[in-house]
This record gives structure tokens, C-alpha cells and sequence, in this order.
């Protein structure tokens, strides 16, 4: 596997796997990502995956980087070119499919509308194309168990709103250009929102704390506001 | 135990961060100013990770209603037990009934109080720092308010030494500080105007000739915008010399990323994981506790070291602290 080595800060390592984002970068990422899983280093602090890049943090003081009088930082490369020598890019599982009921428009989902003017479109084919798009989620940020997702269809892009809303409900559903996410929290934020889930993507309680993981694939379902508001797992602390 | 009597501005229960949940979007959170909270802990006996209380610029009013070993670290914030003015860094034995006070900002802006055995307070994912945002970790994960009751866990052997011995020599009095203190060569970084030692960044050699040199250069004032997430520094304006886009990736305590507006913004202890604007450097690990006591109106400047002269100087406190740890495990047998 080609990647390069750069220092981060003095107390990480990034790896940078590609300067693009496409689902064969992704899947390196993910390699990596699954390496590090098993091969936990003892001086590594943990990993944070993006969509080209790994970065690795690790204790600058650990015995295994300071002995011999080297720098950490090169002895924490030469360890991690060591171990990832052998590392194949191997077809992995299958990724697993996320449904998530969303309940689309009305007062949980406000930008709908504007989603759809923009788009020369009814509320009911921007709805449908949503909805009947598989999304690949590229990694999780922002907040906990946000997920970044592609694939969704250009025809329902949307700029971001020109000035953030101070607060946007947990499990709401928004459109950022071509990109679309789900709130893991309630949190300020700046895309359009279409609709809401009653589904709780961050579980600080469980482990992982979040429902979805990079590489997994993700599907809406359409549900009532009657069975949005009757969801048995909904979240009431984010309501 | 101790009771909050007044909350100040912002009071929470910090560790040392919540880590290997960043791959998560967890955020690390975790003490700021983190040497000033490990030495607090160390001071009282305990291990350094434990839980503190992070106080940021307008102090609380604590009671005691017990015996309580203590210790504060960081800022000045000009604390007072029963309106008498107490050092900083170094163990003070408190009698049940006193109360600790705080004032001015003397130096920096945010004071770790520690106490022998820690905060009990519930561990989530692995932490017990506050994760405000999330209302998770910490005490009930919030910001204290007054009325709150926080108990104390079982204190180690070597606060119950230190606890001992204060004992046996406060007599009457209200209060009684060890006649040690912390080594002054740790503690000089907050009291020396020096630039903060900062590494290139990813994106570095994105930006113009003149915003790199500007970059080092230049003073930079720390805006009213500036909370535990992140500062943002207002000087000169900072610009690209290409229009590359850039792929989010992760950032990390220290990272200094440019917005387009220009202005740089110093990410901190309840940073996002990731990131998408432009890293023009990173502030080297052994000045992240001089940026944690900067506060709004405060001027900074930055100066360029290599990675290699960063982990030296990283290596070169541990070692300090090493020292001290050790010296505090001896002292009281």
C-alpha cells in the first residue's frame, strides 16, 4: 500500500493515503483504520481516520520511543513502516446497510421547502430521491457520530444556509451541497434541514458510542410524524 | 465533601481528556491548562489523571464541610480560604467549615483546584471530564451551580501521609500550607513573556510569503471569542497563495487553523476531531499550558522550533515532572 509519513504537531504522525476523496482511498483508510484496531501499538494514543488520511497520536514520553537516544517521532515511524509492511488491502466484509427512519418535512424538517424551490422540484420527488439513495458514510466527525456521507443525487443539492441556526435538533437531516448528514447532537450548524430521525446516532452509554462507522452504507426510510413521535428508541434528553 | 456555595463564571469537572474515542467524533475535552492540573494532583497525592476542578476567570465560593487536603495550580485568581489570602503550588490542610474564595486574575486566567481522593463523579466512555455540549461526564455534565454537593473518593497512602502531617501542625488555625512548594523551574513558563513555540503546519506552505513571515512576526490579541473550544486571534490577516481545496483531516490541542476571513483560530481542549480549514502551525506540546492561560484581550506571539527541538523540550519538563513526582512520594514517609 503507497502512503507517506508526515509529522503532526510533535506528538503525531499523519498518514496520508491519498489527496483525493473516492471510495478506493476510503477503503485504505479503512485498512489502516482496522491495522491500528489490531495492532494496537502501546505508545500509539489512539487514531483519527478522515477521508484521506489517518493521524496517529501518540506519548512522546513512552519508553519503546525514547530509548536509544532517537527523536519519538522517527522511531514511531520506523515502528508503524514496520508493522504496516505487510499490509494488504484485502476485500474486507461486506459493508453493513443502516436503515434510518426519517419523518421528512413540516416543522422537523423546515428547509424542505426551500430544498425543493431551489431545485425546480415537489416536495415529494426531493423526498423520493433521498430516499431511494444508498449513501456510503466516509468518516465520522464534526461531533460525535456524525457522519460524512456521498453519494447523494446532485439533482437535491443545496447550498448552506447563509447565516448557521443557533441550534438544529438532534437526528435532524440535512442537505450541504452535495454532501448529506444526520445531527448527532444538538448543535449550531449551517445545512438545510429536510427532516428528522428519532434514531439516537450518538450512544455515549454503548461501545461504540456511535451507530454508524466509516465505511458503512446508509439507507432513509420515510416514516410519520405519528410513528416519529411513537419511535420506541427515541432519544427525549435531545427533545 | 464541598459545597459549591457561588458557581463563578465556569466551573467544570476535568480530566485529562476522554481519548481513543476521537475516530468516533467524540470529542477529547479534558483540562485545559494541563501541567497545572497534573501537578495539583500530584500535589495532594493523587495520580495526575484524576479529576480537578477547572476554574475559569471569576472564581467560586467552596465550602468544606470536612478536613480537606487540597491544592491549587495554574492561575492566579487570587484564592482566599476565610478571606485570607493562600499560595499557590503546594498542599494546604483546610478545616471543616472554611471557605475558599477567589479574586482578581493576577496571572493567567484558569486555576485547578485538586482535592486528596479526587471528585466522585460518574467515568463515561472512559473519562470524567465534562463534555458540556454532549451534557455527558463530569458532574452531572455541567458547568457547577450553586448548591451542588460533590463527594470525595478514598484518599492513596501518600495523601494520607501528607493529610497526616499537615494535621498534626495546624493547631487552631483556619487553615495550614506544607512548607514545600512546587520547583519554580516548572512553573516559570506562566510568569516568562516568551513567544509560543509553535511547528509548521500541514498546510504551511499554502499561504503567502508574506503571511508566513507576518505569521511570526506579528502580535496577535486573543478575541472575546474564545472559550474552551477554541481561540480566535485577531492581527494581521493571513492568506493563501492557492485556491487548493482541502480535505478535512484531523486536528488536534494546538492546532492553528486560517479560516478565509484570515483570522487564525487556535483550537483547544473541547475542539472538534476534524477539521477542514487550513493548518498554518501547532503549538508545540510544552507551550499549550502558556495558551491555556491566555485570555481575552491578552498578546500573543509565535516563534518557529523544529519537531525534533518540540519533543526535546516536551521530554525535558516530563522529566521535571518526574522529578517532582517522586520527590512528593519521599517527602512524606
Amino acid at each position: 500500500m503507497d502512503y507517506q509519513l508526515h509529522p503532526f504537531g510533535d506528538n503525531g504522525i499523519m498518514i496520508e493515503l491519498g489527496t483525493t476523496i473516492s471510495l478506493d482511498i476510503q477503503k485504505k483508510v479503512r485498512a489502516v483504520a482496522s491495522f491500528l484496531d489490531q495492532n494496537r501499538f502501546e505508545w500509539m494514543i489512539e487514531y483519527i481516520p478522515a477521508f484521506t488520511t489517518v493521524t496517529v497520536l501518540y506519548d512522546m514520553g513512552h519508553h519503546e520511543l525514547v530509548k536509544d537516544g532517537h527523536y519519538p517521532y522517527d522511531k514511531a515511524c520506523e515502528k508503524l513502516r514496520e508493522g504496516m509492511a505487510g499490509l494488504l488491502l484485502e476485500e474486507t466484509q461486506d459493508p453493513r446497510v443502516v436503515e434510518i427512519p426519517v419523518c421528512y418535512g413540516g416543522e422537523l424538517g423546515p428547509d424542505l421547502d426551500f430544498v425543493a424551490s431551489h431545485n425546480g422540484l415537489s416536495i415529494e420527488e426531493v423526498v423520493r430521491i433521498h430516499k431511494t439513495t444508498t449513501y456510503n458514510v466516509h468518516m465520522i466527525g464534526f461531533a460525535p457520530g456524525f457522519p460524512y456521507m456521498g453519494g447523494m443525487s446532485e439533482k437535491i443539492a443545496a447550498p448552506r444556509k447563509e447565516t448557521p441556526r443557533l441550534t438544529i435538533p438532534a437526528g435532524s437531516v440535512g442537505i450541504a451541497g452535495n454532501q448529506t448528514g444526520i445531527y448527532s447532537i444538538e448543535t449550531p450548524g449551517g445545512w438545510q434541514i429536510i427532516g428528522r430521525s428519532p434514531i439516537q446516532l450518538f450512544r455515549p452509554f454503548n461501545n461504540p458510542p456511535s451507530l454508524l462507522q466509516a465505511g458503512d452504507l446508509v439507507t432513509f426510510k420515510e416514516i410519520t410524524y405519528q410513528e416519529y413521535i411513537d419511535w420506541e428508541d427515541r432519544d427525549d434528553k435531545n427533545h | 465533601m464541598i459545597k459549591i456555595i457561588k458557581p463563578g463564571l465556569l466551573t467544570t469537572v476535568q480530566d485529562l481528556g476522554r481519548y481513543g474515542l476521537q475516530k468516533y467524533g467524540v470529542i477529547a475535552s479534558g483540562a485545559m491548562d494541563q501541567l497545572a492540573h497534573r501537578i495539583a494532583n500530584l500535589l495532594v497525592g493523587n495520580e495526575e489523571n484524576k479529576s480537578a476542578l477547572e476554574i475559569t476567570l471569576i472564581g467560586p465560593v467552596i465550602e468544606f464541610t470536612e478536613n480537606t487536603l487540597i491544592s491549587l495550580a495554574g492561575g492566579n485568581l487570587s484564592p482566599k480560604i476565610n478571606g485570607v489570602p493562600v499560595d499557590l503550588w503546594r498542599p494546604i490542610l483546610v478545616r471543616k467549615g472554611s471557605k475558599l474564595s477567589f479574586g482578581p486574575c493576577k496571572t493567567g486566567c484558569r486555576a485547578y483546584l485538586a482535592v486528596a481522593g479526587s471528585y466522585q463523579v460518574t467515568t463515561v466512555m472512559g473519562s470524567d471530564s465534562t463534555y458540556i455540549r454532549a451534557g455527558i461526564g463530569g458532574f452531572l455534565g455541567r458547568p457547577l451551580k450553586a448548591g451542588d454537593v460533590l463527594n470525595m473518593e478514598r484518599m492513596t497512602s501518600c495523601s494520607k501521609r501528607i493529610f497526616q502531617q499537615l494535621s498534626n501542625e495546624i493547631g487552631e488555625r483556619d487553615y495550614i500550607e506544607a512548607t514545600w512548594k512546587v520547583d519554580p523551574m516548572i512553573t516559570a513558563c506562566y510568569i516568562d513573556k516568551k513567544p509560543i513555540r509553535v511547528i509548521v503546519g500541514r498546510q504551511y506552505h499554502w499561504f503567502t510569503e508574506e503571511s508566513k513571515q507576518a505569521f511570526f512576526r506579528e502580535e496577535f490579541m486573543v478575541s472575546s471569542q474564545s472559550d474552551r473550544m477554541g481561540y480566535r486571534l485577531n492581527g494581521c490577516h493571513l492568506a493563501l497563495s492557492t485556491d487548493k481545496e482541502m480535505v478535512s483531516e484531523a486536528v488536534s490541542f494546538g492546532t492553528i487553523q486560517v479560516p478565509a476571513e484570515g483570522n487564525p483560530i487556535v483550537l483547544m481542549a473541547d475542539r472538534q476531531t476534524t477539521g477542514g480549514y487550513p493548518k498554518i502551525a501547532q503549538i508545540s506540546s510544552v507551550d499549550l499550558p502558556v495558551i491555556a492561560q491566555a485570555k481575552p484581550g491578552d498578546k500573543l506571539q509565535f516563534r518557529l522550533i523544529s519537531v525534533e527541538e518540540s519533543q526535546l523540550k516536551y521530554l525535558e519538563r516530563e522529566e521535571q515532572i518526574k522529578q517532582l513526582r517522586l520527590g512528593i512520594s519521599l517527602l512524606h514517609r
